[in-house]
């Protein structure tokens, strides 16, 4: 009962006036409500950039389509792709790791409350200025509203020879803008993780979500300070007459590239360690044993981060350098692969043995394993160089890492958001809905995805607005749009449930999934201090202790 | 309890026959697009050149392997899905309590070592064979340059100059001829890209790259830029005509003779001298002579006009000139806005540029 009149304070408002319910969002410096913010942001960002998507997909449906015009479609995969890292995937895992890594160690809040806030707020603004490009980019000669450079944004089709008017000055400043706010954010993680675990909770007891958080952190550091040093050096470019990326003026585009990938492919481990970090904390609870091979995978986690930092120019085999530089850069790319397969494994194992119970946030996670398989062979494939000189560009790469982005990245997310409800609700949500989500989600993913592969490997290029007939494309892209639209309606069954539940859910209580770490053993949702005594634990599990004094952890760890 | 159990085993079903569906279709078009055309579908496993087909004998390993991968962690997981599932008659005590072994954590990092190492080594040599491969004394030479939205192409040695439709001759493996082309960019980033002929190499400005090709039989062969360079990047299309040994001898000969002139087409040729076409054309033997866009003295041997975007026929001629935005939107050709008794002089006269 407590936690019903919490949860309904917390969301309602219950006997405050608008105002002062607004003001204590918007004032928050409170952990969990900016988790909170940080989420829903990301799902209204995940909603515009879904539609983004759409478009694209009826323009390519039939070949020599009218149905957008070059110019819109090029704005719709450039606002697709920024949306999508950078207003959705980034700001969503922060939010998760926002609310759930000081609840997961013990702490009643982030070392830096006020910087958390000031993190969200960036982000939040960063959207907003990249989106009011569509009524604000309106440059010389009506030149251009939104940015139309693709989301890596090769030099120099941003340079103002290219690229008149200032849609690409909002693309800039908006991710400088939330670039600094993740960088905010990962400074905040670190100490926190560093310094406020709970009293026994030494780093080698810490929950793996933390551990993966924490790495995750490290690289945002390492990997969004050369995007935003790139984004300053542009606008230097395009406005005090520097020529970093000119090329007409001796400037060097490669250079460019550079920047973005020593950023860009790190990236893609920022956003799949959390994912991974989700896939750790809920396959041992609903196969009700501990993680395989918890050293292991904390190892794996760390090689990933350091290997990931030199693997960013196997995004540029094709744009000329030495033989040697493709091959280190093959050898490099195919090494991540190690301690990738060895999460894999111990996933594996984990379910191994155990009693393994389907709800949505399982079943969720048993269809990354799957779709994660895929997306690292394919990845194995995009790494031996002289196949990649096929592949990038085309419609096989765009495959490959929506497969990453969606079907692993995506899919865990979804099995988080089931997982966590409850604790940030109070309330438990719809699992026949839930199933619903699921299928369609898996049906619609595997049309639109699988058959992407096809027409990259038949020589379609990605970013073309149109194709010819005649070249064996029509019948695939066909495919994938129907299952765009599949993908759509399971997501507004998604976003229904949450909404649905939110009010008419039954009450989940503290612990509903009968899970072990320090999360539940809170009310549901927590109270502003989180917990009323800071926990003491003496193993990895530490709720399992509790529950099974007979039998407790930290005589095997 | 029931209705889960029901929803588990469809969960393994349903995505084995998913799986194995998609597996099955890639396959199936793999095969169907070899039994199609010659050359309409620009398929990276149905290879004609050197540099294509060393890639394609790398693929098939690294899709063998790869697809040996797939089976045995896929069935591990289904196996494992399926097997370890809360039973119905499941007393509700909890499984044993594993966490873990050192044996098998280093058996599944040292095998997938072992794996890596083989594709490694399979990996560069063909990087090394494709990239360093030396340039043979009967190579022909291109500089193929990259225009927003068009490809110029040069023959320094033979004097050719032409757009969009780059000739070759066919590479006999007995007498290579293989053509080793220089890319560069006037603009922006562009990417050679002919899926049966070579991977693809970008054109970049201030950053020369370089390519090569041997095609091994005569025929046309489809490509288009792979790397977005702007409004019309999607109809920025390569056509590489293979020719014979005598036919591409014969190519050289006709594009090395000065613009055809006809006195018929005279009124034509007075307005394509007197506007602003020659600010961004060349005919050979006129006052034309821009560089922006492509060299128009022997524009009738080609195929197709705005980068293969068209036809080149009277009527598609009449309508680029008329208005270019009408055939490829965002093509940087000014509409050139002339009445009708002008503009079909002046597309007669284009059509004596044999």
């Amino acid at each position: 009962m407590a936690s019903e009149i919490i949860a309904i304070n917390e969301f309602a408002g219950g006997g405050q006036s608008v105002g002062e319910w607004l003001h204590g969002w918007v004032t928050t410096v409170d952990h969990k409500r900016l988790g909170i913010l940080y989420i829903l942001f990301s799902v209204f960002f995940l909603v515009i950039g879904g539609i983004e998507a759409t478009i694209m997909r009826i323009q390519l449906m039939v070949p020599h389509n009218h149905f957008v015009s070059p110019e819109v479609f090029n704005r719709m995969f450039t606002m697709h792709g920024t949306t999508m890292i950078f207003f959705v995937a980034m700001p969503v895992l922060f939010g998760f790791g926002t609310y759930l890594i000081p609840l997961m160690i013990g702490a009643r809040d982030m070392a830096f409350p006020r910087l958390n806030a000031l993190s969200f707020w960036l982000t939040a603004f960063g959207g907003l200025l990249l989106y009011f490009s569509f009524i604000g980019g309106n440059g010389l000669y009506g030149a251009g509203n939104a940015p139309d450079v693709g989301w890596f944004a090769y030099a120099p089709l941003t340079s103002r020879a290219f690229s008149v008017g200032h849609s690409t000055d909002f693309w800039t400043l908006a991710l400088l803008i939330s670039g600094i706010g993740s960088i905010g954010t990962a400074v905040n993680f670190i100490t926190t993780i560093i310094t406020m675990r709970c009293p026994g909770m030494t780093l080698g007891k810490m929950p793996l979500l933390a551990w993966m958080n924490l790495v995750t952190a490290g690289m945002v550091i390492l990997a969004v300070s050369p995007l935003t040093a790139a984004q300053i050096m542009l606008c230097f470019d395009r406005y005090l007459g520097a020529h970093f990326f000119d090329t007409q003026a001796g400037g060097s585009a490669v250079l460019w590239m550079h920047f973005f990938w020593i950023f860009g492919h790190p990236e893609v481990y920022i956003l799949i360690l959390p994912s991974f970090a989700f896939a750790s904390e809920i396959i041992p609870v609903f196969s009700r044993k501990p993680i395989f091979g918890y050293p292991i995978m904390v190892a794996a986690t760390v090689m990933i981060g350091f290997i990931s930092m030199s693997v960013w120019a196997h995004h540029m085999f094709a744009i000329g350098m030495s033989s040697y530089g493709n091959t280190f850069f093959t050898i490099t790319s195919m090494l991540i692969s190690i301690p990738t397969g060895i999460k894999i494994f111990n996933w594996i194992g984990t379910m191994w043995g155990g009693k393994i119970r389907f709800k949505a946030p399982m079943l969720f996670c048993v269809a990354f394993l799957f779709q994660f398989l895929i997306a690292g062979l394919t990845g194995i494939m995009l790494a031996a160089s002289p196949f990649n000189w096929q592949l990038t560009g085309s419609y096989f790469v765009v495959a490959h890492f929506h497969y990453v982005i969606v079907g692993a990245i995506l899919f865990t997310l979804f099995g988080a958001f089931y997982y966590w409800y409850p604790k940030m609700t109070g309330r438990m949500y719809n699992e026949t809905l839930a199933r619903w989500h699921f299928w369609l989600f898996v049906i619609g993913f595997h049309l639109t995805f699988d058959f992407m592969h096809i027409p990259g490997l038949l020589g379609m290029p990605r970013r073309i607005y149109t194709y010819e007939p005649g070249r064996g494309w029509e019948f695939w892209n066909l495919l994938v749009t129907i299952g765009t639209f599949v993908q759509g309606i399971a997501v507004l069954i998604f976003v229904g449930n949450l909404l649905w539940s939110m009010f008419r859910g039954p009450v989940a209580g503290n612990d509903p999934w009968d899970a072990w770490t320090l999360e539940w053993s809170t009310t549901s949702p927590p109270p502003d201090y989180n917990f009323a005594t800071i926990p003491v634990v003496e193993s990895r599990r530490p709720l399992w202790d509790l529950k099974h004094p007979e039998d407790p952890d930290w005589k095997y760890e | 309890m029931k209705c889960s159990e029901q929803t588990r085993s469809r969960a393994s079903n349903i995505l084995g026959i998913a799986f194995l569906l998609g597996g099955f279709l890639i396959a199936a078009t793999v095969c169907a697009a070899d039994s199609a055309g010659p050359s309409q579908i620009p398929n990276i496993f149905k290879p004609d050149s050197t540099p294509a087909d060393s890639i394609f004998r790398l693929s098939k390993l690294v899709l063998v392997i790869t697809s040996i991968i797939f089976v045995v962690v896929f069935s591990l997981i289904a196996y494992a899905t399926a097997k370890f599932r809360k039973s119905d008659a499941d007393d509700g005590s909890e499984p044993p309590q594993v966490y873990g072994s050192n044996q098998v954590e280093l058996a599944w990092t040292v095998i997938p070592g072992l794996i890596v190492l083989v594709l490694f080594l399979a990996t560069a040599r063909v990087i090394l064979s494709v990239q360093d491969a030396p340039k043979p004394p009967g190579a022909i030479e291109v500089i193929a340059v990259g225009h927003q939205y068009w490809w110029e192409y040069r023959y320094p040695e033979l004097g050719v100059v032409t757009a969009n439709e780059l000739h070759v001759p066919v590479s006999d493996p007995q007498h290579p001829t293989p053509t080793f082309i220089t890319l560069l960019s006037a603009d922006t980033d562009h990417s050679f890209w002919v899926p049966r002929l070579a991977g693809k190499t970008d054109l970049i400005p201030n950053h020369p790259n370089h390519t090569w090709i041997d095609p091994h039989e005569a025929g046309l062969f489809l490509g288009q830029c792979a790397q977005y360079c702007g409004v019309q990047h999607a109809k920025m299309l390569l056509r590489v005509y293979v020719d014979s040994a005598a036919d591409f001898d014969a190519w050289v000969q006709g594009q090395k003779r000065v613009a055809a002139t006809n006195d018929a087409a005279a009124e034509g040729r007075h307005i394509f001298e007197s506007t602003a076409c020659i600010n961004c054309h060349a005919v050979s033997g006129t006052v034309a002579d821009g560089h922006f866009g492509p060299d128009l003295t022997h524009l009738m041997s080609r195929d197709t006009i705005a980068a293969g975007a068209a036809l080149n026929t009277r009527e598609n001629l009449r309508a680029w000139i008329q208005s270019p935005d009408s055939i490829k939107p965002g093509s940087l050709m000014p509409a050139m806005k002339l009445n009708d008794h002008d503009l079909d002089a002046l597309t007669a006269y284009l059509e004596t540029l044999r």
